[in-house]
């Protein structure tokens, strides 16, 4: 079987984010392999060890990226391609996907995995379009995958509970924070890492040029998110439970 | 000249922060409390091939050089100094004498359970009698058909009373030659009959390593329980003390950068006077000198590191290494406390607990006046 896992280089989310016009800063700043792509490396590295697969991880970004694919290389996975082209610069979801899709062609891979989003752009739409262009099922917000024969079969979190849901490979899954607790990169996996190979791809590899991967898309302006409010301390003078229930009830959680 | 980690080096320290910070960070205090070696916490880091780090692969180790075993120790010991000695002793004085003395049946057969981190081992050299003065050996080893038979006690003995501890090596006089002791090291396997080991003692700090005294009455071991050869036992330990003391100061650097970091934090939240006590220029010496020390202590180890490596003489600078780094974790640690006020005489913030584990630094792996009466002796000094 054959796994490709979607990966990105992000800066690092510990540090404080800055802005260059309605773009995220990257230059100079320092990146690391997306907290969120940690679970899907590690989703697809467990089915590795339990049914026996080839992983290959596959990024679209500048060359730094290659770091965040080292990382996931040095966790376990077998491979890695990464495309990097100068007309990518500023690439939207849709273009994105478009790129990963004719990489991840490449491995014939029976699934893909992905994050639900990215860390930094948030936008959550890449693995749609991704499904959409390899025109497979998807299945998204995986809290647990588990693989037999060729079926696969998914916990899918919901806002209430999760549904168990069912799919013939070959397919899309996109996993949450919570499948799974990634492993911790050992200097043995470090080294083994250095001589797996890492494939640099450019969009002309890919069959691909400039105008295909225009952005259908153009951010016109960006602004601060409003800061969560502070909650409301409710003393008890004896009346707290009735005074919290009316809150709830206003907030028609109950 | 290159101040540079090599790649994988860094990777494996940035790989080692996020472990410490996610698994280790959050659990110390109550390991701490709790007086007791947590086996879950030496099988994490075992998954990462902690314990195996500077042993070939054949072996079950990682094929990492020296200075990255130190990195590690470094980085375990800003957040949890009995982690960290438990590591470093478990890797540079139970493991390594078997590396770098035993016969290749006694490595196969011993080594790979230590690198796998399912097995820990003891070095026993300090004697109730005397630790500095190891010429003073008491404990006693005599061949009588084809066993050792082994009579004396041992004190301090870390990792040697886990539940996995499988054996510990200790030295013992074996006879005369030119009229001194002569000195052999032996394995002695948990369990011996014979082989008795104490109750934990009630320590300062380090309340989560493994530290038993030791008793050894007509415990018999087999004769090719024998490491290394017969009369070199002391010779042999010199050279596994040079280099346990550069992992100690790297424990040392750690503890320091541990405190150091908490204070950078402490003195921008707390205020005094209307302002953040990191804003008067009494503690922001305190701050510069506590970061310098840091610094140079980590140059320190890195550059006996590297001479080991490179197969050059390294003790004098292994001793000043150990002597500057362990002295200067005890003088940060005092005033990380001192920055904390009140707080950091209390359990809750942790520099209080890197205080109580700092000043055994000072003395374990040879204290600092055996370190200054080594710098001496590599000086062409004589008659101390
Ligand atoms: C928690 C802990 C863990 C330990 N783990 C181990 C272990 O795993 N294996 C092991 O073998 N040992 C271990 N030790 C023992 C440790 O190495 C010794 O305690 C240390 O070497 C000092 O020996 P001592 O306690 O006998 O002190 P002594 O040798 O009696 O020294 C007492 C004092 O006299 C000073 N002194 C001695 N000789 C001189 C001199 N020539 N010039 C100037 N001053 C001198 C010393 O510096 C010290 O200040 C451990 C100790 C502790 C507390």
């Amino acid at each position: 079987m054959n796994i490709a896992v979607c990966v990105k280089h992000v800066p690092d989310p510990n540090l404080p984010m800055e802005m260059d016009g309605t773009r995220l800063k990257r230059a100079g700043v320092q990146g690391v392999l997306d907290p969120g792509d940690e679970f899907g490396v590690e989703a697809a590295l467990q089915i590795k060890e339990g049914h026996g697969a080839d992983v290959t991880l596959v990024s679209m970004g500048p060359e730094a990226s290659s770091e965040a694919l080292r990382r996931g290389l040095s966790m376990g996975a077998d491979r890695a391609i990464l495309v990097s082209d100068g007309a990518l610069e500023g690439a939207d979801a849709l273009a994105t996907a478009r790129v990963l899709q004719r990489a991840i062609e490449r491995t014939k891979p029976d699934l893909v995995v992905a994050a639900v989003e990215s860390t930094d752009g948030y936008t959550g739409t890449m693995p749609a379009a991704l499904a959409q262009f390899m025109g497979w099922p998807q299945v998204t917000f995986a809290t647990q995958v588990e693989i037999k024969d060729r079926t696969l079969r998914a916990h899918r979190q919901t806002t209430t509970g999760y549904h168990v849901v069912e799919c013939e490979l070959p397919v899309m899954i996109t996993v949450t924070a919570g499948i799974n607790e990634p492993r911790y990169a050992s200097f043995k996996g470090i080294m083994a890492a250095k001589k797996k190979p890492l494939e640099r791809l450019a969009l002309a590899d890919l069959g691909l040029s400039a105008v295909d991967v225009r952005p259908a898309q153009e951010i016109v302006e960006l602004s601060k998110a409003e800061e969560h409010r502070s909650g409301q301390v409710i003393v008890d003078e004896g009346e707290a439970a009735g005074r919290v229930a009316a809150f709830l009830r206003e907030a028609k959680v109950i | 000249m290159d101040f540079d980690l090599a790649d994988e080096q860094h990777d494996f320290v940035r790989s080692l922060r996020s472990f410490v910070d996610d698994v280790i960070r959050p659990r110390a205090e109550a390991w701490d409390e709790s007086h007791e070696l947590p086996l879950e916490a030496v099988e994490q880091m075992a998954s990462l091939g902690l314990f195996g780090l500077p042993f070939p692969e054949r072996y079950g180790g990682s094929g990492a050089d020296f200075l990255t075993l130190c990195l590690a120790i470094e980085e375990i010991a800003r957040v949890d100094s009995s982690l960290a000695i438990t590591l470093e002793a478990a890797v540079s004085l139970g493991a390594m004498p078997i590396y770098l003395f035993g016969t290749e049946e006694q490595k196969s057969r011993w080594l790979p359970p230590l690198a796998a981190g399912e097995a820990l081992a003891g070095f026993g050299l300090t004697e109730p009698g005397g630790g500095s003065d190891a010429g003073a050996t008491r404990t006693s080893a005599r061949l009588a058909d084809g066993h050792w038979l082994i009579n004396g006690s041992k004190s301090f003995i870390t990792n040697s009373g886990t539940a996995i501890t499988s054996f510990v090596t200790v030295t013992a006089v074996t006879g005369t030659r030119d009229g001194d002791k002569e000195i052999s090291a032996f394995i002695v396997p948990t369990g011996t009959a014979g082989f008795q080991v104490g109750k934990d003692y009630r320590k300062m700090g380090w309340w989560h390593s493994d530290t038993h005294e030791l008793s050894f009455s007509d415990c018999r071991v087999p004769e090719d329980h024998l490491l290394g050869s017969k009369g070199e036992g002391f010779r042999n330990f010199l050279r596994i003390l040079d280099d346990g003391r550069i992992a100690i100061a790297a424990l040392a650097v750690g503890l320091a950068q541990g405190c150091l970091d908490e204070s950078l934090r402490y003195a921008s939240d707390r205020t005094a006077f209307g302002r953040p006590i990191g804003s008067f220029q009494g503690l922001q010496f305190k701050l510069a000198d506590m970061a310098m020390k840091v610094e140079l202590a980590r140059g320190a180890y890195y550059r006996a590191s590297w001479l080991k490596q490179q197969g050059r003489p390294y003790r004098k600078e292994a001793c000043m290494a150990k002597l500057f780094a362990s002295e200067s974790a005890v003088d940060v640690a005092r005033d990380a406390v001192q920055i904390h006020g009140g707080y950091g005489y209390i359990e809750e913030f942790p520099v209080c607990r890197h205080f109580r584990d700092s000043k055994i630094l000072e003395i374990g792996e040879g204290t600092s006046e055996i370190m200054r009466v080594l710098i001496a002796r590599e000086l062409g000094l004589t008659g101390s």
